[in-house]
């Protein structure tokens, strides 16, 4: 592999967190950034193939405990992409299984001298509880079903690069919207920057307090259908669901599996997009999954350019005097975006 | 030196007694642990016997808890009889109910006795024992209720579990009216609650975090109000949190059902936007709700549809609340801030005033659960709280005496702090040194 040139590339002034937690506390500006940079980045690796230099010398430890082939990968090779080093680390054969907390094994291995802790946990706010007691960068891999920030950001630039602007776009998440951390990082991330956003899914998934929200809700797809300029096919998360919401797959696939049929009455331009794993057959059938329409293989190439983005900017906020860039502990009331 | 038989004079002070109806200054004479008269004569007064000058403070009757959570046996690194009463004593309580959620529990005639003498030796607040409701608390038999009783017990519950066994419960009311002590009821059915981390609303959803339904409560609350209307039982729900709860309870009220309900403080004052650090201080139970409930509640409490408000001590140790939101247990430390956090937030709601505070805070709870305390009355015991209305200060959990420091309140200022609580007529507490006239 080659390595790219150094092209210049100027540090934001509008990017100050040292740490990147959910795309909700982020403003559009910040996002809009990021996602600028996540360009910059991609043109200047041709398509994220080549080594910049820009992170060399700095470590990137991928702390997951939870199963992550796509995420982990994709963080792995972003830092490589820019000349850092990783660590990897799985919860199975670690000192958590002898009893040892998720924050004392994070601690470890930040004492090791890394830069970032990239970290991916089944329970929501993890990653803020990181950022409060680690000293390096923090950045949410995804956490339970609360937020997966660079999945949200790689799913909009994947958006931006076909049709240049999210605003005034309809998009539509659909599936188990409950337990998918992949859909708030959507919704923050597209409504801040104009998106009309829609959740549909069974009323089990869907809770009708998104509509309190500002969000449209919506428990028939092929109800709205012809109105979205984006499908997002969300997989039903069963590992995070204590009783199953709907009666079979069967019904659910029959009621909201994107197939060849729903597609002629879709938009004639309209993006298929899934976060992946996909369970074809479910959410999304074999011809739609792989169909001209769909640009799920771009996401996944995306990825690696966010998440370059992400461990550069982070990175050069370090020396900032940012204490925590989470959502404030004590404010009054959450206002929809 | 604590003198043998406490005997003091109390002048100056702002008595507050709703057992008797009074809110003056007035002085108060003490003989021998007990009260012996409001405004002595000069004729009535010892010669060479104490003064105590609490001008400018509030002398009121012992707070008395509901419910708190001891921990000892078997839990001792989240507190012990001993920590739970120095704690109790600083937070101006002068009765405590002991739960019955240790290992082993609380049912039977020696576990019972295994309290009371741990309390005897820790010689602090008085410590009442709740007995459990259920064998092994597992709500599959009734446990012996009579026993329990002549053991000393003085209310039954499986709290903080609550009794999901509808035919259990209808029969342990109807058993216990042998006895007369009230059974003590959490309100949560655990089917519908399951795994929640924290108020099932617009936060929850936002965090993706699994919510503890206010239909959990209210379903709770009607199936407790339904049987103790049909068996005429001693039924007290709490702690309490919903809307739901409260409208039911209003209800019956009204129609005469003889039920009571209690709240705790930090579900008057907290919302569940907290939740939004991820912060497990803020994980309790019942959990911080929004805003509305929290208005709801606070007129329940001042127009008094929520007889008492309990300080739901729920210690656990530091270790334990140091970890994720699910890992870590629900629980908190309260008995410290909970007369502070009610003033704080209380005093002017709906004429809510001193003596609004004492009476849930004391005088009821004594009625609720039939033991002795809730009054300055002539010939009841001397105890005494004493509290300093205007002293604002800072919550930091770990300047408690309890072993646990978790609490939502930390770095919350508060107006009125307790300054002494007498037991007994014996001073069990003081805040400062120099004001310990009696230590």
């Amino acid at each position: 592999m080659a390595e790219t040139d150094q092209a210049e590339l100027t540090f934001p002034s509008t990017w100050t967190r040292r740490h990147l937690l959910d795309l909700e506390s982020l403003s559009a500006e910040e996002i809009t950034t990021i996602l600028q940079v996540a360009q910059q980045l991609k043109d200047m690796t041709g398509g994220c193939r080549n080594k910049l230099t820009l992170l060399s010398g700095k470590t990137c430890a991928n702390l997951f405990f939870e199963n992550s082939t796509r995420t982990r990968n994709s963080f792995s090779l972003a830092a490589k992409r820019l000349g850092a080093d990783t660590v990897e680390f799985s919860a199975s054969g670690s000192s958590v299984t002898k009893g040892e907390t998720f924050v004392d094994t994070a601690k470890t291995i930040e004492a090791m001298g890394v830069d970032w802790v990239v970290t991916r946990h089944s329970v929501p706010g993890t990653p803020h509880l990181l950022a409060r007691e680690l000293g390096c960068s923090v950045i949410n891999a995804g956490d339970g079903p609360h937020d997966h920030p660079t999945q949200g950001l790689l799913d909009i630039l994947t958006l931006l690069q076909h049709r240049g602007s999210v605003a005034g776009l309809t998009v539509a998440l659909v599936g188990d919207i409950a337990h998918s951390r992949t859909a708030r990082a959507n919704i923050w991330g597209l409504s801040k920057l104009g998106a009309h956003v829609i959740v549909c899914g069974p009323p089990t998934l869907v809770s009708p307090r998104w509509r309190e929200l500002g969000f449209e809700v919506a428990h028939s797809l092929d109800e709205i259908l012809p109105r979205c300029d984006v499908l997002n096919l969300l997989r039903i998360q069963f590992e995070r669901q204590s009783a199953r919401p709907f009666p079979s797959v069967h019904e659910y696939a029959a009621l909201y599996a994107m197939n060849a049929a729903r597609m002629r009455r879709a938009k004639d331009n309209i993006l298929i997009m899934a976060p992946g794993p996909i369970n074809r057959g479910v959410e999304i059938t074999p011809e739609v999954a792989d169909g001209p329409h769909s640009v799920i293989l771009e996401q996944v190439t995306n990825g690696i350019a966010v998440r370059m983005a992400a461990l550069w900017l982070t990175a050069g906020a370090q020396a900032s005097s940012e204490p925590f860039s989470s959502t404030n502990a004590n404010c009054a009331s959450h206002s929809p975006v | 030196m604590i003198p043998a038989a406490p005997s003091f004079l109390i002048t100056g002070g702002r008595l507050v007694d709703p057992s008797q109806n009074l809110d003056r200054v007035a002085r108060l004479l003490v003989i021998d642990g007990q009260v012996e008269a409001i405004d002595p004569a000069d004729g009535e007064i010892p010669s060479n016997i104490e003064h105590i000058d609490a001008s400018g403070k509030i002398v009121a009757p012992g707070l008395v808890d509901l419910g708190v959570e001891l921990r000892e046996p078997g839990f001792e690194e989240d507190e012990t009889i001993a920590s739970g009463s120095d704690a109790a004593l600083a937070g101006g309580f002068t009765s405590i109910l002991a739960c019955s959620s240790t290992s082993p529990c609380i049912d039977s005639h020696g576990a019972v006795e295994f309290v009371r003498q741990k309390a005897v030796q820790a010689d602090g607040v008085r410590v009442h024992v709740i007995g459990c409701l259920s064998k092994n608390r597992d709500a599959q038999q009734m446990a012996e209720l009579g026993l329990l009783h002549e053991a000393g017990a003085v209310a039954y519950s499986d709290s903080p579990r609550p009794m999901p066994n509808d035919a259990l419960l209808k029969r342990a009311l109807e058993y216990a009216q042998m006895f007369d002590l009230p059974i003590i009821n959490r309100p949560n059915v655990m089917t519908l609650s399951e795994g929640g981390i924290m108020h099932d609303g617009q936060v929850a959803l936002v965090l993706g975090l699994k919510g503890l339904p206010t239909e959990a409560e209210d379903l709770a609350v009607a199936r407790d109000v339904r049987i103790a209307e049909a068996t005429n039982g001693r039924l007290h729900i709490g702690p309490v949190s919903t809307m739901g709860a409260v409208d039911l309870i209003s209800r019956v009220k009204e129609r005469g059902i003889n039920i009571t309900a209690s709240v705790c403080p930090h579900n008057l004052c907290l919302d569940d936007t907290h939740l939004r650090s991820f912060d497990a201080r803020f994980k309790v139970h019942p959990p911080l709700r929004s805003p509305r409930h929290i208005e709801t509640l606070r007129n329940a409490v001042a127009d008094g549809t929520i007889d008492a408000i309990q300080s739901g001590h729920m210690p656990r140790a530091r270790e334990k609340k140091m970890d994720d939101l699910f890992e870590s247990p629900f629980g908190l430390a309260s008995l410290e801030t909970t007369l502070s956090t009610v003033a704080t937030f209380m005093l002017g709601i709906n004429g809510f005033d001193w003596l609004a505070i004492i009476d849930r805070l004391s005088t009821a709870p004594a009625r609720i659960a039939g033991i002795a305390g809730g009054t300055l009355a002539v010939g009841s015991p001397a105890d005494i709280t004493i509290i300093d209305p205007d002293d604002k200060w800072t919550v930091d959990g770990h300047q408690f005496k309890s072993h646990c420091i978790s609490t939502p309140l930390d770095n919350i200022e508060l107006t009125s702090r307790v300054t002494h609580t007498f037991v007994g007529g014996r001073l069990r507490f003081s805040l400062r040194p120099e004001l310990s006239h009696l230590a």
